[in-house]
């Protein structure tokens, strides 16, 4: 019995195999990345405790509602989304010291130094029938203030903007820890109801 | 004729295709690599709202999502048109986000339960209402992490 020689398998379909696994991945996955303003939930009370303990004066409280036509009210009246940033950065700073804006206290901390801090917080309000288009849109212009004063701080600093620091450097995550104490994303959203709007 | 000629005389060498498949192969496994499958069918149609100030979601293992929005419109004869949720592959009540929380939660490794992002990824049209029914039972649930899906938006004052 001669034994017969072991024929070669034949390689040319490798290709088009190949091709169709590849055609099938990339059709059965995803490639983009998640990308969203980021936000932490208060936790629940615990029992039904009345969250007036540590009260906050009326000046300090910076109010922004969006009634269910989607319009914005601001501490005193209707404005358009694109004046919220600026006048959020005005109450924090309060740079000429006003009796309606936020008031200030000494904070220190080991990169900035002693320096005043507003004590205000931003309270945003809701209708049941706000789109959430436009509550995003405000929760961005809010972000957008906080991040621009973080941003201002840190370049008058040390140079470099609050956003280019990196989390991983142990030097620039403490600067980015203090920077946050100094801004605090200090947003407080209240139980939902109805706000109206007529 | 003869410049043809010429080039037929001396006849085209075939190019050799045997290191094709390695090549497809080799971008098959990035590909592979680099890729999360598809896991849910989206029976709602979300258009997340747009947003300068975004951050990109790191480790998809850690987050899950919930979507909210009209359904499509091939369901949308059987469940209306009214903004509805979709947890997994299925619509749902907001009731059942604290379900939903806890087995996603017991899926994940005991150290990164603490780091678990809810993504939300709601259609800009959606009513508050709805959204801030979910917000609260995350909170119930203590699924504190959010993030609200939103698309880089394109500054047009920097275009110019």
């Amino acid at each position: 019995m001669a034994k017969r020689e072991i024929q070669e398998i034949n390689a040319g379909s490798m290709a088009d195999i190949a091709f169709l696994l590849l055609i099938f991945f990339l059709v059965a996955t995803t490639m983009d990345i998640d990308t969203g303003i980021s936000r932490l939930l208060p936790p629940m009370p615990e029992e039904e405790e009345i969250d007036d303990d540590q009260e906050i004066r009326e000046r300090n409280v910076f109010v922004v509602l969006i009634n269910k036509d989607d319009d914005l009210f601001v501490e005193d009246g209707f404005y358009d989304v694109n004046e919220l940033k600026e006048m959020t950065k005005e109450f924090f700073l309060n740079p000429s010291d006003a009796e309606d804006l936020s008031e200030k206290r000494e904070l220190t901390t080991d990169y900035f130094g002693t320096m005043m801090v507003s004590k205000g917080v931003i309270s945003l309000r809701n209708d049941r029938s706000t789109s959430y288009g436009k509550y995003i849109a405000v929760q961005n212009e809010l972000a957008a203030a906080v991040n621009e004063l973080r941003n201002e701080l840190c370049l008058q600093k040390f140079g470099k903007k609050y956003d280019n620091l990196d989390p991983l450097n142990e030097a620039e995550a403490d600067l980015i820890a203090d920077a946050k104490k100094v801004f605090p994303m200090a947003i407080s959203e209240a139980e939902p109801k109805n706000v109206g709007g007529n | 004729m003869s410049r043809f000629k010429k080039s037929s005389g001396k006849g085209l060498k075939q190019i050799n295709t045997a290191s094709l498949p390695d090549i497809v192969f080799m971008l098959l496994f990035f590909f592979m690599v680099t890729t999360v499958m598809r896991e849910t069918n989206l029976k709602v149609s979300v258009i997340v709202p747009e947003a300068t100030e975004i951050k990109k979601l790191e480790k998809k293992s850690l987050v899950s999502v919930i979507y909210i929005g009209k359904p499509t419109r091939n369901l949308q004869k059987t469940f209306g048109s009214e903004p509805r949720i979709q947890l997994n592959d299925a619509f749902a009540t907001p009731d059942d986000i604290r379900d939903f929380v806890t087995s996603e939660r017991e899926q994940m490794d005991e150290n990164d339960q603490k780091q678990m992002t809810v993504s939300l990824k709601i259609d800009q049209k959606t009513s508050m209402g709805i959204v801030s029914e979910v917000k609260q039972e995350l909170r119930k649930a203590s699924a504190l992490k959010i993030n609200y899906s939103s698309r880089k938006r394109v500054d047009m004052a920097l275009l110019k």
